[in-house]
């Protein structure tokens, strides 16, 4: 082995690959990466409910925020009501936690109304509609958390401890600390995406979705409701919105900053466009997109031994902040990249983005 | 007469959309006032209101008594009026540039979401520029700072550009991914390269005879020429030649453009990075009038460029009234914190509102009952109608 890492530049790419095997065996990095992809797995769902049934939304980033901001507040205000309640011992909910998450989400179906309104019935453009979407969230949760500068928080929701036997075996046990060693707002991800998959390809509700998005008006002629389908796909979609604000707020931060969702809806809309329109590949972008992030994390806090390692702390030691501004504009770029390399071949449903006009209706 | 009609019907949607946005954003200002005060307060949005015109205007129509209780009271201070409308058309100038920005893509049909990571391109190459050319005759310094800030955002705009031709990766993902990669490149930069040692943030050097030389008032600089030149150059650009022709038809109908031997490719390259060069001299205005370039440059102009631009009809003129409305919040808003105690960013609200009644035009013309024709840009639609088509 050694010798090969001698070798000049594949050298480092061995030596890369071994730490890679080493990290996602041994630290953190496997659960971490689901971790950070949750958020844009989610709201990537989102982005199929809507666009599966000929919706444009690229209104996420906001709908996210919006749910990070209430769910945070009234899990706040909940918890300085009730402050005695004792935290159930796996994943540490609380009735404030609980309800913060019901009003994330409550707050992510309205949001996502006020989209399905827009879009379908007064047949706005539907970039539009998501812009000001964008536009008002960031404006409103600015607003109302500059006026009301909230100072306590409900605090967060706890990983599971998977039993020690499980995560410590060799070889598979990192999978186990991958999808056991997380938070309730992560794992319930994985459920999402196989039902939400299952019900797109296997149901009646998904094969009408589905038609509604390619073929609005065949989807017509044989009986199919295209505008309340529509309606109810959108709002719908507004759940896995309001899931990653409150995995935001009340999973992995316990506060709200202006602006905090950093693009993730937008990073969102290309894991939909990666995975092709479908729950599983969208998910796989997700991973894919915030691994970089991740293994970011993991290089800093942990940094490789040997050639490579000493080669990246020569970097550090000379451009400490570009080293670290790197390793956050990762999964940007990342998504850039794959975005223009995977996009050519990627077709979206044939009515995206085109209202319904009934036969008939002005 | 018919050119005050159709005037009208240019203008009564956005006029109605604004009393309207102003009216919901004193709903949420009365409501605020239980988080101000003890009390709810009926008068705190005329109280803020005003504020927010006298700190644009200088004209100042209350007089609020000890008790808190305005009543009328029209007064106006020459010298004041003078300070704030100069704020104001300072605060306008580069919001009517990122406005462009935005409005000259979408008559090609492009939604260049991008504006932020143009602006912090082209402010942090014009800062760069402009310290190495500092010490420079001042007409030599500015035009030199200016043109490589416009140029950075250009080529900024280029990559989404050219992103889109050649690969189809749609520009609403695309700038966006832009704009954080750029704030985080810069920061690095300047952090690890370009910082001087002195003052106690991290920040460039100063531009010294790069800055914009002040015309009038305390900030009326070359940088409202600027932006009041673009405007009649856009518009003839647009309208009046062949490569605005070009822009309009892949805008409104792209296969059409191809059919009459266009090359839609080439026309959305060059859209973008004309949009990307707008936004980069709004950045380089901003910069070479601050002086430096701060490690982390907040800056929202980038982004009020979609508002201006939705409001303005993308049309240049509507584009320059859009971005005097705005550029008046933004120099009235701290006049209306320290008044009436209203956080400045409810303007980013009323604009979100304004939007919101844009949108929602069908609605507030079956409200309102307006029968003149329907003058919305057609352009705009192709924008949705292309995402997820792929390559052009």
């Amino acid at each position: 082995m050694e010798v090969l890492f001698d070798i000049p530049i594949l050298g480092f790419v061995l030596q890369f690959i071994a730490y890679l095997i080493e990290a996602v065996t041994t630290t953190n990095l496997a659960p971490q990466t689901l971790q950070l992809a949750t958020p844009i797995a989610l709201g990537a769902l989102c982005g199929i409910m809507n666009e599966r049934s000929g919706i444009v939304n690229i209104g996420i980033e906001g709908m996210m925020l919006t749910a990070a901001f209430v769910g945070f507040m009234v899990a706040m205000l909940v918890h300085e009501a009730m402050p005695q309640s004792e935290p159930t011992a796996i994943f540490g909910f609380t009735p404030a936690l609980v309800i913060g998450i019901l009003a994330a989400i409550g707050a992510g179906m309205l949001v996502s109304a006020l989209h399905a309104w827009l879009c379908v019935t007064v047949r706005a453009d539907q970039i539009i509609s998501g812009t000001v979407i964008n536009i008002i969230a960031l404006g409103l949760t600015g607003y109302l958390n500059r006026l009301i500068q909230p100072t306590g928080s409900a605090g967060t929701l706890d990983p599971f401890r998977p039993p020690e036997f499980l995560v410590d075996l060799p070889v598979v046990g990192w999978i186990f600390r991958m999808f056991l060693a997380v938070g309730p707002i992560t794992m319930s991800v994985i459920v999402f995406v196989i039902i939400l998959q299952i019900l797109l390809f296997r149901s009646r509700w998904g094969l009408r979705t589905r038609a509604v998005g390619e073929h609005p008006r065949a989807a017509d002629t044989v009986g199919i409701d295209v505008l309340k389908l529509r309606y109810r796909n959108v709002i719908l979609g507004g759940i896995f919105a309001g899931l990653a604000g409150a995995w935001l707020t009340l999973e992995f931060n316990q506060s709200f900053q202006n602006g905090m969702t950093a693009n993730r809806g937008f990073i969102a809309l290309a894991a939909v466009i990666f995975g092709r329109w479908t729950p599983i590949g969208a998910f796989g972008g997700a991973l894919l997109f915030m691994f970089s992030e991740a293994l970011g994390i993991a290089i800093r806090s942990n940094p490789p031994e040997g050639d490579l390692g000493v080669f990246l702390s020569g970097i550090q030691a000379a451009y400490p902040s570009l080293y670290n501004n790197a390793f956050g504009a990762m999964p940007y770029l990342l998504t850039l990249i794959v975005l223009a390399g995977v996009v050519g071949r990627s077709v979206a449903p044939a009515a995206v983005g085109r209202p319904y006009v009934k036969e008939g209706a002005s | 007469m018919t050119a005050l009609r159709r005037l009208w019907a240019l203008a009564v949607i956005p006029i109605i959309s604004i009393v309207l946005a102003l009216l919901l954003g004193s709903l949420l200002i009365i409501a605020s006032s239980l988080a101000i005060g003890e009390s709810l307060n009926l008068l705190l949005p005329l109280i803020a209101y005003e504020s927010l015109l006298e700190g644009a205007t200088g004209l100042s129509l209350l007089d609020v008594n000890a008790a808190g209780v305005p009543s009328l009271a029209f007064s106006i201070d020459p010298d004041r009026a003078a300070r704030a409308l100069t704020s104001t058309v300072a605060a306008a100038a580069p919001l009517v540039l990122t406005g462009l920005a935005v409005g000259v893509g979408f008559k090609a049909g492009l939604f260049n979401i991008g504006g932020t990571g143009q602006v912090l391109v082209g402010a942090f190459v014009a800062a760069i520029v402009g310290a190495a050319v500092a010490d420079q005759p001042v007409p030599i310094a500015v035009t030199v700072a200016l043109a490589a800030g416009a140029l950075g955002g250009a080529f900024y705009g280029f990559i989404p550009g050219a992103l889109k031709a050649f690969t189809g990766a749609h520009e609403v993902v695309s700038t966006i991914m832009l704009n954080s990669l750029a704030f985080f490149i810069i920061v690095g930069l300047v952090n690890d390269i370009f910082k001087i040692v002195g003052p106690s943030f991290a920040r460039t050097a100063d531009v010294g005879n790069a800055a914009l030389p002040v015309l009038f008032g305390r900030n009326g600089t070359v940088g409202v020429l600027i932006a009041l030149a673009a405007v009649p150059i856009t518009w003839f650009l647009i309208y009046r030649t062949t490569l605005g022709f070009e822009i309009r038809t892949v805008g409104a109908n792209p296969s059409a453009a191809r059919y009459a031997g266009m090359s839609p490719r080439r026309l959305i390259i060059l859209t973008m990075s004309l949009c990307g060069l707008f936004a980069g001299l709004a950045g380089s205005i901003e910069i070479l009038t601050l002086g430096y370039y701060p490690a982390v440059f907040g800056t929202g102009i980038g982004f009020a460029g979609i508002t201006v631009a939705l409001l303005g009809r993308a049309h240049p003129v509507g584009i320059l009234l859009a971005a005097l409305l705005l550029g008046g919040m933004r120099a009235g808003a701290p006049s209306m914190q320290i008044t009436a105690n209203i956080p400045i960013e409810i303007i980013d609200v009323i604009q979100g509102l304004i939007l919101l009644f844009l949108a929602a035009e069908v609605v507030i013309r079956r409200t309102f009952r307006i029968r003149a024709e329907r003058v919305t840009p057609g352009e705009l639609g192709t924008v949705a109608k292309t995402y997820g088509e792929g390559t052009v």
